[in-house]
């Protein structure tokens, strides 16, 4: 709001000769042009405001670099006393500093693996609340789920934990035990490395995880479907399409690329995420077999249990240098969530 | 496709022709599948606030709770509260907010003011991105690498709040910049026909005009940043104690107490985790519901909420 529009008017005159951009800013103009001194504080507050901001935001990438910088440059002396293949390896002792074995192998590949399986829940689901909001529910109702919705990623991840580890995992027990005894001949549902009744497998922790990203991607897939043409749909009804057939001939063609996009980013926090995973999963010495029913460790939550041996370079460095590789992971999936929302967006926005 | 059939089918003489059952059925399904799918979001979401209410309500209502610490007690033994892991959990977050906010504030008046289509505005955009993407594990890594190992300084609450820093900056950018884009273009236009140079166009109309939704988003993600985790684990050890020092010692906060009690197997230690449960999840709610209630009293709306 303009509250002071007669102090501001006076000042019009002087302002007129000079562009507002690119003038002269040389240090003698102020008396030469005989600007009053509020304007002679505009061209300083201009630079000054200007500088500010334009610093905070190269300060973002310079946070970005210094972070990969900063991990790669710790990681490297533990990675040069790695006496294992840090991508092959399966195992990971670090307690002897004198020599080092570790390798991110298993951590990987149980961080994609619950990842994955995670999202398979999470994206019907997902999709399903983002049709109801936009094209199913009665206008009173969409706006308070989806607000509820929302809610789900206002709850902290350790009380997801907690909740995951003593309420959720004992009611999936008979699931779990069904599931194992009916099909365990299919190597998904293989009695593995974890106890299927005591639930600290990767069955509990991807379903943990499935509820923590719904809201993102909900959220995300939302707003896409929301801008959906309303001639495409008006099309659609036209043509006596069903409630379905609108969301098949109108929305899901318009919104399908910014859906996989926003499903990507519900993957890059799913294989961030550290404390659903730590609390939930048991630790295991056993090797991750690719079943639901393996225990072990995530990436992310590896990193948190070692947290007792950050106690010098070394050490730490191992653990820096998972970090790292779990940094590269999240920015890639993230960079790709971004191009495939930016396509099939057709370059607005 | 259907429909096309179904439209030719009418020929000339517009005559309908009922829904085939086969359509129907599919169309049914899809209803029944989408309320299911909400069902599967809002289950799990209430089984979580009842559960903790329920299990964190008896440790809460105790006298002490907002009052005393834990210092001093054994696992075992009833009694005491979590004032030291609120001073620490608010403390942290004060801290944080104080870098976080301006910085973000600034990045995203940059984004929106200055930036246009500028090769940095463009970098800019993709690195608050990434940096929204950090895993909070990754966040603490850089800060432990960069304080710790290269600075050397001790593990601390500081270090937490920097941590925390990394991960709230591009949420206050994020919300910051869409408020200030559903400014009016013609609020700063009528601002510099009148002469005002645009540093003061910026801090005195547009910033104005967009602070119900910054204060908003920004409360949303200061309640975000209480509830993390990661980054305690690694940047500051857990005190049963008051400990109001940012800058050395172990810090007791409410996510540090709730990981603390899971190894403490007694009936206490399960009334302390579900008591601090309760306690965080309050201080979001009460920090997430006040933005509402601010964002209702916004001059300028977003656009479809």
């Amino acid at each position: 709001m303009l509250r002071q529009p007669g102090t501001v008017g006076t000042r019009t005159r002087a302002h007129g000769s000079g562009g507002a951009d690119g003038g002269d800013h040389g240090s003698g103009g102020r008396f030469d042009r005989r600007r009053t001194r509020a304007e002679s504080t505009g061209r300083t507050g201009d630079r000054v405001l200007r500088s500010a901001t334009t610093a905070a935001a190269v300060g973002v990438s310079a946070m970005v670099a210094a972070i990969g910088i900063f991990l790669a440059w710790r990681a490297v002396p533990a990675l040069q006393r790695n006496e294992a293949n840090f991508l092959t390896s399966h195992e990971w002792s670090t307690t002897d500093i004198q020599h080092l074995a570790f390798g991110i192998a298993d951590l990987l590949a149980l961080t994609v693996f619950v990842s994955a399986f995670a999202l398979m829940m999470a994206m019907p689901v997902s999709f399903g609340i983002a049709v109801f909001v936009t094209r199913y529910a009665p206008r009173r109702l969409a706006r308070p789920i989806s607000y509820i919705v929302d809610l789900l990623a206002a709850v902290p991840s350790v009380v997801y934990g907690l909740w995951g580890l003593l309420v959720l995992a004992p009611a999936l027990e008979p699931v779990a035990t069904w599931l194992n005894s009916t099909f365990g001949w299919f190597p998904l549902f293989a009695t593995g490395s974890g106890s299927v009744a005591g639930g600290g497998t990767v069955f509990t922790a991807g379903i943990v995880l499935a509820v923590m990203i719904i809201p993102i991607i909900a959220g995300v897939t939302r707003e896409v479907f929301t801008q959906t043409p309303r001639e495409h749909v008006e099309a659609a009804l036209a043509l006596g399409a069903t409630r379905w057939e609108v969301v098949r001939l109108a929305v899901l063609p318009f919104g399908r690329s910014g859906f996989i996009g926003a499903s990507m980013l519900g993957l890059g926090r799913a294989l961030g995420e550290t404390m659903a995973l730590y609390m939930v999963l048991q630790t295991t010495s056993a090797a991750f077999g690719w079943s639901l029913f393996d225990s072990g460790a995530s990436i992310a939550s590896k990193i948190a249990l070692g947290y007792a041996e950050f106690n010098n370079a070394l050490q730490a460095g191992a653990y820096i240098a998972a970090g790292l590789v779990l940094f590269a992971l999240t920015f890639v999936v993230g960079a790709g969530a971004r191009l495939i929302a930016a396509r099939g967006n057709g370059g607005r926005s | 496709m259907t429909v096309d059939s179904g439209v030719r089918a009418a020929g000339p003489s517009v005559s309908f022709i009922p829904t085939s059952l086969r359509r129907r059925t599919v169309d049914g399904a899809a209803g029944v599948l989408v309320w299911a799918s909400v069902a599967a979001a809002l289950v799990p979401l209430a089984w979580i606030l009842w559960t903790v209410v329920a299990k964190g309500l008896p440790a809460v209502t105790s006298s002490t709770w907002f009052t005393h610490s834990l210092s001093g007690l054994s696992s075992t033994t009833p009694g005491g509260g979590v004032y030291h892991a609120i001073i620490g959990t608010l403390l942290q977050g004060l801290v944080c907010s104080a870098i976080a906010i301006p910085a973000g504030i600034l990045v995203a008046v940059y984004l929106v003011e200055y930036a246009g289509p500028s090769r940095l505005g463009r970098v800019t955009t993709f690195m608050v991105d990434v940096l929204a993407g950090v895993p909070s594990i990754v966040a603490a890594l850089f800060i432990y690498a960069l304080w710790v190992v290269t600075f050397g300084f001790d593990r601390s609450g500081i270090a937490v709040s920097l941590a925390l820093v990394l991960l709230m900056v591009p949420m206050v950018v994020r919300s910051t910049e869409e408020m200030l884009r559903i400014v009016p273009g013609d609020l700063r236009e009528a601002s510099y026909a009148l002469g005002v140079p645009q540093w003061k166009t910026i801090a005195k109309v547009v910033l104005p005009t967009a602070l119900p939704g910054i204060v908003t988003g920004t409360m949303l993600a200061v309640a975000r940043v209480l509830g993390e985790t990661a980054p305690l684990l690694i940047l500051v050890g857990y005190a049963p104690f008051i400990n109001f020092d940012l800058g050395s010692g172990e810090m007791g906060t409410l996510p540090g107490l709730i990981v603390d009690q899971m190894n403490n197997p007694s009936a206490v230690g399960a009334d302390r985790m579900w008591g601090s449960a309760l306690t965080l999840i309050g201080m979001v709610a009460v920090l997430s519901i006040a933005a509402t209630l601010l964002a209702r009293r916004s001059t300028v709306r977003g656009g479809n909420r």
